[in-house]
């Protein structure tokens, strides 16, 4: 387990590091390479958890169509290209408190709540990792979240395109 | 007939409804319905009398009582005000004398007012008038009196200032109309004195009752001496016999039945009616003098005396009017009841006749002008039928034989001789012999001598002489009724009262000194007056040689100075001193008080709206509303319209919750 | 490995969208930010997912995915428009329901 731990530690600290970055660069595009980091220590923890499957769509969909979406939504809307120095508001204090009394919170009841419950990495969560097994459940138990979601997709396409259409 | 004798008062009185209501679109503008509701008041008056009659010459001389008939208005706490009817002996002569002379003078005004510019209104207000005068004689208890009294005020008010364009009528109207009201003063006093003396009721037979009981002399003396206030006001004896003659101002045909036979016989009849309480009041039985025969003598005298210098021939005849009513109050004052009614009695028909009389002269004779030394004279041989009728009945007033004041008068004086009043038996004969002048004189200047006025004098239309006529049949007629001298008694029988009356009322015989003391009388007076215009001796033209006859003459010409006196000391006073300390009062007290009370209202106001509106309540109001826009303001910034901010509050807020939510669970 | 690991990460990623949201200016990033809280939710359901040895937590975390790329889509084309509206993607600028 000591590797798991290293590993996990490691990527944790990168992904803090990297979410930080996000909130708080001067600049719009460092700030979108940030959440690909965040993204990518992500799947790593995914992995990391006997969750393949996941990991793999999360790089897919997130590091490979999101974030594209995101620089595009950048360059259209005419972000420069450099620094710039507000790209806070005037609520950052406020925001902060916010943030962390809600960090502390949600620490004070995990902690309460979970103490130090480990997981059990073994044959069989790694059985439940597995595509087949993530397909099985989709298409079976899952069949109708599914086709909602497919449904959901077909109208945010929609309805994307018609709000950005240009008249 | 005698229970609903209130029918014959309430003829005229729906004929004044009528005649106001429809009576100028009458063919004759309203005279017919008033004439035919009194001729059917009289009818119906002759009626009454005759079952009167009957009634005590069935009861063989017993005590008839009056027969009274009432009904109760009003009870409350032990008061009974009833309305009603009494009928007797005294009802009777006056509802007679009433309906008989307002009859004859309504035939008479038809040619009289002709043309007149309120001709329908004039009748309407005689009828008014007759209905008040039964009223006023028919009643039952004082209150009933009093109410008919008032209105026959009222109507000879409205009478005597019918032509009241004219200044000098108003005033004379108004004159009339206060003069009696300060003697109704002591008609509210003493009925009041009256229904407390006879314990608590306004019924004229139990006071009368009451009175001959007894009781609080000094009661009853109060009560009759405000009574006879009242009578002295309206029947206008001496002091306040000022109105009569400046009541003349009215038209002739209402001087004749307001101011000769009717209204000014209320107080007469007053004192006739509540009889034992004068009896008992001022001790009538003892003799000597007393208050209500004083007032007659003078009154007498004072009447006569002033007829004597009077133009106006119906100045001559109120004079004589007051005279002759002091003669029937002396003459009740002396305990002559049954001689005084009778010369009420007589005195109406031919007093009427006289007034009449100068109406017609006035008519047709002098252009409707009344006065003798200017527009009269020799008026006989033109108009005849009005003088002899006038000369009769200026005989039965200066009462020769065999007219009618002859019996009244000597009647009159022989009780006073006989009851101790032997004062006013001379009296009473002073005034004979100057009645019977003054007629003289007026007869003279109206119908002897020379022609001195402008026109054609004529004799009038039948509408105006053949009420004369019927007059002066009863001026001779009526006197038979009570002729002592033949043993006729008629009218004490008939008419004078049996219950409720003084016992020591004393009914002489005829003795032959007395009445041929009257008629010496009267006859020393027509030949002094025939000496002295006739003959013209006598000191002619004194009051230009002798200063003293000139003072005398002024004296008598200004009314004995009586009008300037009233006017003078008695209005002046009230109208300068009294008016201004009243006003003062008025001014200062009262709108002084009042002011106080405004003022006090206007700071309380002023506060109110100062303190309490502006600053309390507007203050608060505001206060309020500052306070809603401060909040306002305040969490408008809650709504900044900016996404995150919404967000910020919306995680906080849950951040908390959920804390919440732990730690208290 | 711990449970609380992975939540604890995952709620610091959480707070630290929530920040992301509150104080930053253009839209863009605010999606940015959208986008670690649903990745920390991620993680989440993923931990559970092991920790109860079910296939549910990951079903659902893809569920997540597909739906955050769905949203940032709409969220994008909205971003846009709004610059096209008012030349500027600051989010400051827009506040017609201010009260």
């Amino acid at each position: 387990m000591v590797a798991q731990n290293v590993a996990f530690w490691i990527i944790a600290i990168a992904m803090a590091c990297a979410a930080l970055g996000v909130v708080r660069s001067s600049n719009v595009v460092h700030a979108a390479l940030y959440l690909v980091v965040v993204l990518a220590g992500a799947a790593a923890q995914y992995i990391l958890l006997a969750a393949e499957f996941v990991a793999w769509v999360q790089v897919l969909v997130y590091i490979g169509a999101i974030v594209i979406l995101f620089l595009f939504g950048i360059m259209l809307t005419r972000a420069p290209m450099g620094g710039q120095p507000d790209l806070d508001n005037d609520q950052r204090w406020p925001a902060a408190v916010t943030a962390l009394f809600v960090l502390g919170v949600l620490v004070f009841l995990l902690v309460d709540a979970f103490g130090a419950r480990k997981i059990r990495i073994d044959d069989s969560l790694r059985t439940v990792g597995l595509s087949t097994t993530v397909a099985d459940s989709i298409f079976r138990t899952y069949v109708m979240p599914f086709e909602i979601v497919s449904m959901l997709l077909l109208a945010a396409l929609v309805g994307a395109v018609a709000i950005a259409r240009r008249n | 007939m005698l229970d609903y004798a209130w029918i014959v008062a309430l003829l005229p009185a729906l004929s004044f409804v009528v005649v106001l209501l429809v009576g100028r679109r009458l063919p004759r503008h309203g005279s017919e319905v008033g004439i035919a509701a009194v001729g059917a008041s009289l009818v119906l008056t002759c009626v009454v009398a005759a079952q009167w009659i009957d009634r005590v010459e069935t009861a063989h001389g017993a005590g008839v009582r009056p027969v009274v008939h009432s009904l109760t208005w009003w009870r409350n706490g032990g008061i009974r005000i009833g309305v009603g009817t009494q009928i007797d002996g005294l009802a009777v002569v006056l509802m007679f004398v009433v309906t008989v002379v307002s009859l004859l003078v309504q035939v008479y005004s038809t040619a009289y007012m002709h043309g007149d510019r309120r001709y329908t209104y004039y009748f309407a207000a005689l009828s008014l008038f007759t209905a008040s005068m039964l009223l006023l004689v028919m009643a039952d208890n004082t209150l009933e009196l009093m109410v008919g009294w008032e209105l026959v005020g009222l109507c000879s008010f409205m009478l005597i200032g019918h032509w009241w364009e004219e200044h000098a009528n108003t005033d004379a109207a108004l004159k009339a109309f206060l003069t009696t009201r300060t003697g109704d003063v002591g008609l509210m006093i003493g009925v009041v004195i009256t229904f407390f003396a006879a314990g608590r009721t306004f019924d004229i037979v139990h006071i009368n009752q009451a009175a001959l009981r007894g009781g609080n002399h000094a009661l009853w003396l109060a009560g009759a001496s405000c009574l006879l206030v009242a009578i002295i006001g309206k029947s206008g004896q001496f002091p306040l016999h000022t109105w009569l003659p400046d009541a003349m101002a009215g038209p002739t045909p209402v001087s004749a039945l307001i101011h000769a036979a009717t209204m000014v016989v209320a107080g007469v009849y007053l004192g006739a009616r509540l009889y034992g309480v004068f009896w008992t009041g001022f001790s009538i039985h003892a003799g000597g003098v007393n208050a209500m025969a004083l007032v007659g003598g003078i009154t007498i005298v004072v009447g006569a005396v002033l007829a004597f210098v009077q133009d106006d021939i119906k100045k001559v005849l109120a004079y004589s009017t007051i005279s002759q009513l002091g003669y029937m109050v002396m003459g009740l004052g002396v305990g002559a009841w049954t001689a005084a009614v009778f010369h009420l009695f007589t005195h109406a028909f031919f007093k009427a006749l006289l007034f009449l009389g100068a109406g017609s002269v006035a008519h047709s004779g002098s252009h409707h002008s009344f006065d003798m030394k200017r527009d009269m004279g020799g008026l006989r041989r033109y108009m005849p039928v009005t003088f002899w009728t006038f000369v009769v009945a200026s005989a039965a007033l200066a009462g020769l034989p065999p007219f009618a004041g002859f019996f009244s008068k000597d009647e009159l004086l022989a009780t006073a001789g006989h009851s101790g009043y032997t004062t006013f038996l001379y009296v009473g004969l002073l005034g004979a012999f100057l009645t019977a002048a003054y007629m003289t004189r007026c007869v003279y200047l109206t119908f002897f001598g020379d022609f001195r006025g402008h026109g054609e004098p004529h004799e009038s239309p039948p509408a105006i002489t053949v009420p004369l006529v019927v007059l002066a049949v009863l001026s001779v007629l009526a006197g038979w009724l009570y002729a002592t001298v033949a043993h006729v008694e008629k009218f004490q029988q008939w008419f004078e009262p049996r219950v409720a009356f003084p016992a020591g009322v004393v009914h002489p015989p005829f003795e032959w000194s007395e009445g041929v003391l009257a008629v010496a009388a009267v006859a020393i007076g027509f030949a002094v007056a025939y000496l002295y215009y006739w003959r013209d001796a006598g000191p002619h033209g004194a009051t230009a040689r002798d200063g003293f006859a000139r003072r005398a003459h002024t004296f008598l010409v200004e009314k004995l100075y009586l009008d300037d006196l009233y006017t003078g000391l008695v209005v002046g006073t009230i109208k300068g001193p009294v008016a201004r300390a009243t006003s003062w009062v008025d001014d200062h007290v009262i709108d002084g008080a009042v002011n106080a009370v405004a003022g006090g209202a206007r700071a309380a106001a002023r506060f109110t709206y100062e303190v309490l509106d502006q600053r309390v309540v507007d203050g608060t109001v505001n206060g309020l509303a500052e306070a809603s826009d401060e909040t306002g303001g305040l969490l408008r910034s809650v709504q900044s319209g900016r996404l995150q901010w919404y967000a910020a509050v919306l995680f906080l807020a849950v951040a908390i919750l959920s804390l919440a939510l732990v730690v208290f669970n | 490995m711990q449970l609380n690991q992975f939540l604890i990460l995952s709620a610091f990623l959480f707070c630290t969208g929530v920040y992301g949201v509150l104080a930053r200016r253009n839209g863009v990033l605010v999606l940015m930010s959208i986008e670690l809280m649903l990745n920390a939710v991620n993680i989440n359901l993923v931990a559970f997912s092991a920790f109860h040895h079910s296939v549910s937590g990951q079903v659902f975390a893809l569920f997540v995915i597909t739906i955050a790329a769905a949203e940032v889509g709409v969220g994008l084309a909205i971003v846009l428009l709004i610059y096209r509206n008012l030349r500027t993607p600051d989010l400051d600028r827009v506040d017609r329901l201010k009260g």
